[in-house]
């Protein structure tokens, strides 16, 4: 079966045929996801240099400062450590065609609950860390989870479009952390809480810089590792069990998935609830790896860059590590660029031809003589 | 609290959310989800100010739509032609639109004196209440925003094109049978929508708020549209009533801080400063619990959506 493309300018010497693809070849998404970032990056040197900047200098400097050196790909780690736990959050209900762009709100949720076990002041001074970290840990899936699950129960129980329920999530539960930071746990009247104990931190290895002198300075933290452990857990649950099955099967045939008989309002919940206890966690490895405090504003948007990290993979599990990695080497880079936007703007851009060559998966595309 | 003074400030910050769900409303009824609005709303905030501050506001004016049914148009590239998901491409193009914008705005000054005329219409302003509510002191674009929802409801339910639009949206197949031109149709409403969105966020940055604030301009003003859409369930003039309530409870969410005490007893807002982040949040819990609500009466009055919304058409092939 073949489409014609449904433009036919009659004035060029030769036409598009787009043909339909039964299937397409192995390879080909990976190859057309770097073609569209190539072409993205183009598109985004253009306009750097409309606005007066130079493209190369902007570019070089993403790379120097992001993999130059051991000190700063360890930096990069660190930024990707969030992205990866939103990038699985996105890819987890994105499979199943379930819009949870709201994980940053998921994750401020996250970062509140770890921060609460320290600042509630249930738990001793001096407590141990294998107690502290578990249970930050736990309240940060805790509390995301939550917070994906209000949206999946209300579309699941109101059919209630997600996509707006999550975003409107996302400022209520800004809101609330500043009410925390601002109000009861404000030290001193400044916008942030008290820093944690030492116990309740990630390790790093800088910490452990007296075993190997070479960690010094590496600020990367336990949360990286976790974040991997993740990717896999996510990659096994998708693939190798029923549910992960049934998950997927939704997403490219709700309507057969109906007929083999799925509950897909419970799916639908359980979906936002793994979702936002995955951007949950990323919320709590933040607070308990780098801030060792909750303040307002810590995350850069990690939720929202999320959503591109996820698409880049193609909602593939392992390739959010790959993926993570590169957005967070854009953002560590990109607090020092002038002007502001242009890691956002370059997130925009490669979105968008992201999305545009997925018509390369979809058709073979040929020029043909008239 | 003066009620009058917060219900007109409701109408012209509702102007904003007005516009750009009206846009919104007519690519959805052309079947086009465009979740971009706040990125075309962006673009057309920079190129609506910084127009208008440097050159003229009425060319600001119109170069901001034109910008935004640019946005639009690419929206339409990628998800008419090339049938890329609408919801992805939506959301590209909200990114694309605040990343562009911040960065060409960077260095655009932050306050201006309002760009377009403020107008007191001479009779209808002395009715009582609803003259001061409606009619004083307003930008000329809130009066612009009075006349464009029952020109949107007759274009929609009276005219043959509105009738061609309603046809393409709910069931393509049969509107390109009768010899509608699907994808031009689409291209258009969508376009239309993009100009709306930009005339939405020239409106906030010329006139509503004059000056340009990069990230505080907008906070959710674009979803918000999108979501009364759906609260209007299509409609023109439900939309229109949600925009101006919205804007009210925003707007209410800041008047409340204001007062030492509230029907006598202490403002707990005013007392503990920062209690006032929690009436920030009633406008977004506002918002869900409205679409909660109109979520279950549309489900009880089986009205939805239109019917191919989100899918796109290819001519010959089954499923439409």
């Amino acid at each position: 079966m073949s489409a014609t493309s449904p433009t036919r300018r009659s004035l060029l010497p030769f036409a598009l045929r787009m043909e339909r693809r039964l299937e397409s070849p192995r390879g080909l998404g990976a190859l057309t996801t770097i073609g569209a970032v190539v072409v993205a990056l183009l598109i985004s040197a253009v306009i750097i240099w409309w606005q007066g900047g130079d493209p190369i200098d902007v570019y070089a400097h993403i790379v120097r400062s992001s993999l130059g050196s051991i000190g700063v790909v360890s930096d990069t780690l660190v930024k990707a450590t969030p992205l990866i736990f939103t990038g699985l959050a996105c890819s987890v209900a994105f499979r199943m065609r379930l819009w949870n762009i709201g994980a940053e709100g998921q994750l401020m949720m996250g970062a509140w609950g770890a921060s609460a076990v320290v600042l509630v002041g249930w738990l001793p001074d001096g407590t141990a860390s294998f107690i502290y970290l578990p249970l930050m840990l736990l309240a940060g899936l805790g509390m995301g989870g939550l917070w994906g699950g209000i949206a999946g129960w209300l579309r699941a129980r109101f059919n209630v479009n997600e996509i707006i329920t999550t975003l409107m999530l996302v400022y209520i539960s800004q809101e609330w952390v500043k009410f925390w930071v601002f109000g009861p746990w404000s030290e001193g009247g400044f916008q942030m809480t008290e820093r944690f104990p030492r116990e309740a931190w990630l390790p790093r290895l800088t910490d452990h810089s007296d075993l190997v002198s070479d960690f010094a300075g590496l600020t990367v933290h336990l949360g990286f590792a976790l974040a991997v452990v993740a990717a896999v857990a996510v990659w096994w649950f998708l693939n190798r069990t029923g549910k992960g099955y049934e998950i997927r099967l939704i997403g490219d045939n709700p309507r057969a998935a109906r007929y083999a008989g799925i509950d897909i309002g419970r799916t639908i919940i359980l979906v936002m609830l793994i979702s936002g206890a995955l951007a949950g966690l990323a919320g709590a490895a933040e607070v308990s790896g780098v801030v060792h405090r909750l303040q307002d504003n810590f995350s850069p948007g990690y939720g929202f860059t999320g959503i591109i990290v996820a698409f880049l993979a193609r909602f593939n599990p392992l390739g959010v590590i790959v993926a993570a990695i590169a957005f967070g080497a854009l953002i560590l880079a990109g607090r020092e660029i002038q002007p502001a936007g242009i890691p956002q703007m370059i997130q925009g851009v490669v979105l968008f031809c992201v999305i545009a060559s997925d018509v390369f998966l979809r058709y073979r595309v040929r020029l043909v003589r008239r | 609290m003066n009620l009058e003074l917060a219900l007109a400030a409701g109408i012209s910050s509702g102007t904003v959310l007005l516009f750009a769900a009206i846009g919104e409303l007519f690519a959805e009824r052309a079947g086009v989800i465009n979740l971009g609005v706040q990125g075309m709303m962006f673009v057309g905030a920079l190129v609506g100010f910084s127009v208008g501050y440097n050159i003229d506001p009425w060319l600001g004016v119109v170069l901001a739509m034109v910008a935004g049914a640019l946005l639009a148009a690419l929206h339409g590239l990628v998800t008419i032609h090339l049938q890329a998901n609408q919801i992805v491409s939506g959301l590209a193009l909200t990114f694309l639109g605040t990343g562009v914008a911040l960065v060409l705005g960077e260095g655009l000054p932050s306050g201006s004196s309002p760009l377009l005329p403020v107008v007191t219409l001479p009779l209808l302003a002395d009715i009582p209440f609803v003259g001061a509510v409606f009619f004083s002191e307003q930008s000329i674009l809130v009066y612009a925003g009075y006349l464009l929802v029952p020109l949107t409801s007759i274009w929609i339910f009276r005219t043959r094109p509105g009738l061609h639009l309603r046809a393409v949206g709910e069931q393509p197949s049969a509107a390109d049978a009768l010899g509608v031109n699907v994808y031009r149709q689409r291209y258009a409403y969508v376009m239309l929508g993009g100009a709306l969105a930009g005339l939405a966020g020239a409106y906030m940055t010329m006139s509503q708020v004059p000056g340009w604030h990069a990230d505080q301009t907008f906070i959710a003003q674009g979803w918000i549209a999108v979501a009364l859409v759906i609260f209007g369930q299509w409609k023109p003039g439900r939309t229109m009533f949600g925009a101006y309530m919205t804007a009210f409870i925003f707007r209410l969410s800041l008047d409340l801080q204001g007062p030492k005490e509230l029907f006598g007893i202490p403002n707990i807002f005013y007392e503990y400063g920062p209690s006032t982040f929690v009436l920030g949040m009633l406008p977004y819990i506002t918002v869900i619990l409205v679409l909660v609500f109109a979520a279950s009466e549309a489900n009880r009055k089986r009205i939805g959506a239109p019917a191919s919304l989100g899918t796109p058409y290819v001519r010959g092939e089954r499923g439409h």
